[in-house]
């Protein structure tokens, strides 16, 4: 037999690893003291979060909420948190100067949205989308009140429109894009000639309406939030399109892309609002009212549709040409193939980036201060100059940080989980 | 181009005339002129950038062609994307790479073209792909994510997605060269299944066992044009051409 022979006989037995590489032993020794460097940035840490907490918990936890002023505050103990701001604010941090009897409104409005959120974050389990489609409707009806026939005709429209679609497809031709002339023809006819008397007519056999609250009533959190989901959810489709567009072969839609984005990216945001809160007036016929929330909407969407359009296009960039090639193999239209296999993998590679645009809106919506919308920030320094409060300053930025902490937070962590859920390598 | 109408009948699959492609001022394709019959087995082979997988993949309309004419079963590809789409859902295509789509089930992947190109009620869809993946052996997989199957079971899972739309051509780009060893065997046998049941199939490959056992006819190509066809008992045992003879040797010589 040579040498280097060599059969093993016995089977080896697998047994326990040490209790010094298990369990929350090993867990502390993997992660906080594997070696002299990092026990040292460890005990650095431990530290600074002991100090933190030291001067933080007692400020927070013996802080004032009933008092009148500031004054008072400072008289019953100056080293504690005066949160009576927030008390005898809270209403106009939320809701800004919308007027008091209607607070039912937005509140309603924000139930409603988490109501029509649900089966769109969490497809799977919850199947009632009517409720999403009616949901942007019912939401301006509610915030700005009036009869409720002032959308209630978009819908209904838009369901004729639909209709029509349908029956032209069926009736008259297969050609889809036909039928959708056929069908924008008719919405264009609609809005322009019938509209009007329909929503009259309704408004005499069914008067349905609330009481109108003017743009520049809105404001506190309720106007956070209305600028920065509609700039969500209408930058996301922008985006996407942009996307495409700066990839497409016909180089007058590229350029048209390529031009938006490459503007309004190297334009900062104060700027666009700016355009929007006044340079827009000398560009519109005169006495066109064009509501400021609605003007400000659509600049902060512009902006993070272009960046949007970005983040997607690294995403498009990840996936092999193998993907386009396939789908095209097996007879997809260009459309088919982006929406079921381009888009979905495209989305997946750039949810941290497309979560990430999305926070940076909702937080940018902060900006609209500066044109004197009443933002919660804006707000801030409005209570600020109240003399009451006059020399607040960390009660009042903590707990409007705290509120877009919690939806920034909220954001992502639903992109982690869907990230989880989306995996499907392993 | 002259439009002169050319003689087809009903047994020819594929035809190309006088076919040349160029990419940029590179000179890929040079006067290719090939017809297929129906239930023919072609094997395409030649040296790497002899132009093989481009041939294959300008008669699905992956690359355009500059010059001449192809027909496929019937349809002439032109920019009509009509007849582009057409063609490409009568005609199924096997990639080196796989390229399933990750995000779907085996399932799934195999469905989504019945269902959006050939408007497939999703039941039906789905006993057409349940039945082809028990064609190609995997039934059991069906579930799965591509990403948890081994490389001859992603393989497998392209072509029975292919044959879901019930294609009349089938086109093979070297479907074994990134599988390992152990691995190809299995490929193979399903290839020889469709073979055996009658399909007309174009496939790109080097392995000279799996052309020897179903070919009707070996094409071999180098610089962009085909350089010898024949019956591949000829083929192998009586190469013409010098530069065949060359990449026989090279190939099975080792
Ligand atoms: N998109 C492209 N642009 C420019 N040249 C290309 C392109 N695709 C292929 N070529 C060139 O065309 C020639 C033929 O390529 P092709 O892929 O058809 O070769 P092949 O015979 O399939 O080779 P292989 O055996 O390596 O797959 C090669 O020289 C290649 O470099
Ligand atoms: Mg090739």
């Amino acid at each position: 037999m040579s040498k280097i022979a060599f059969v093993q006989k016995n089977k080896i037995p697998p047994s326990p690893a040490p209790i010094s590489e298990v369990g929350f032993i090993g867990w502390l020794k993997q992660n906080l003291f594997s070696s002299w460097f990092n026990t040292l940035l460890t005990l650095i840490s431990i530290y600074f979060i002991f100090i933190i907490l030291r001067d933080f918990i007692p400020w927070a936890w013996g802080g004032h909420w009933n008092t009148k002023s500031l004054r008072e505050c400072l008289d019953l103990n100056p080293d504690v948190a005066c949160f009576s701001v927030l008390t005898a604010r809270w209403k106009q941090l939320l809701f800004g100067l919308y007027p008091a009897e209607e607070y039912w409104r937005p509140t309603v409005t924000f139930i409603f949205l988490i109501l029509s959120m649900i089966p769109i974050l969490f497809p799977k389990y919850f199947k009632f989308f009517w409720f999403s489609v009616i949901y942007p409707g019912l939401a301006i009806w509610l915030l700005w009140g009036g009869s409720i026939w002032g959308v209630g005709i978009v819908y209904i429209g838009l369901s004729l429109g639909i209709f029509t679609f349908i029956l032209l497809l069926k009736l008259v031709s297969k050609n889809t894009v036909l039928a959708g002339i056929g069908a924008l023809i008719f919405l264009i006819v609609f809005f322009m000639f019938f509209s009007n008397y329909l929503v009259n007519f309704l408004n005499i056999i069914l008067p349905i309406a609330l009481p109108p609250v003017e743009s520049l009533k809105m404001g506190g959190f309720t106007l956070s939030l209305i600028v920065g989901i509609t700039g969500i959810v209408a930058s996301f489709p922008i985006g996407i399109l942009l996307a495409l567009g700066r990839q497409s072969n016909l180089p007058i839609i590229k350029m048209i892309c390529v031009g938006f984005i490459e503007f309004i990216r190297g334009v900062p945001l104060i700027t666009l609002l700016f355009v929007a809160s006044v340079l827009l007036n000398y560009f519109l016929p005169p006495g066109t009212n064009f509501d400021i929330v609605l003007r400000v909407i659509i600049m902060v969407t512009f902006f993070s549709a272009a960046y949007m359009a970005e983040v997607i296009r690294g995403g498009l960039a990840g996936l092999p040409l193998g993907q386009h090639e396939a789908s095209a193999s097996l007879g997809l239209t260009y459309w088919q193939s982006q929406r079921l296999v381009i888009m979905p993998q495209a989305l997946k590679i750039s949810i941290p980036g497309i979560v990430n645009t999305f926070i940076g809106l909702f937080k940018d919506t902060t900006l609209v201060s500066i044109i004197s919308l009443r933002d919660p920030v804006g707000l801030a320094s409005t209570i600020r100059a109240d003399q009451t409060w006059n020399g607040i300053y960390w009660e009042l930025y903590v707990a409007i940080g705290l509120m877009f902490f919690i939806f920034c937070f909220g954001m992502s962590q639903y992109s982690q989980y869907l990230e989880r859920k989306l995996k499907t390598d392993k | 181009m002259e439009k002169t109408k050319i003689n087809i009948t009903d047994e020819v699959a594929i035809h190309i005339s006088n076919m040349n492609k160029w990419y940029g001022n590179f000179h890929v394709l040079r006067d290719i002129n090939l017809e297929v019959m129906r239930g023919e087995r072609i094997v395409v082979c030649g040296p790497s950038g002899s132009g093989k997988s481009t041939l294959i993949r300008c008669i699905n309309r992956l690359e355009e062609h500059q010059k001449g004419r192809i027909i496929v079963d019937g349809t002439e590809l032109t920019t009509d994307l009509k007849n582009i789409d057409k063609i490409r859902s009568e005609v199924g295509m096997v990639f080196q790479h796989f390229n399933l789509f990750p995000h779907l089930t085996t399932l799934e992947n195999c469905t989504l073209a019945p269902i959006w190109v050939r408007e497939t009620p999703e039941k039906d869809a789905q006993d057409i792909a349940m039945e082809m993946l028990e064609k190609v052996k995997i039934p059991e997989q069906a579930h799965k994510y591509p990403g948890q199957l081994s490389g001859g079971q992603q393989q497998r899972v392209a072509i029975a997605r292919s044959l879901c739309m019930k294609p009349r051509i089938m086109l093979f780009d070297e479907v074994t060269s990134a599988l390992d060893p152990e691995m190809i065997k299995e490929v193979l046998d399903t290839m020889i299944q469709l073979a055996e049941d009658g399909m007309t199939m174009i496939c790109v490959t080097h392995e000279m066992g799996f052309a020897r056992q179903v070919a009707d006819r070996v094409i071999f190509m180098d610089d962009g044009q085909i350089v010898e066809q024949n019956e591949p008992e000829s083929f192998f045992n009586k190469p013409q051409s010098d530069r065949t003879k060359l990449f026989l040797s090279q190939i099975l010589g080792h």
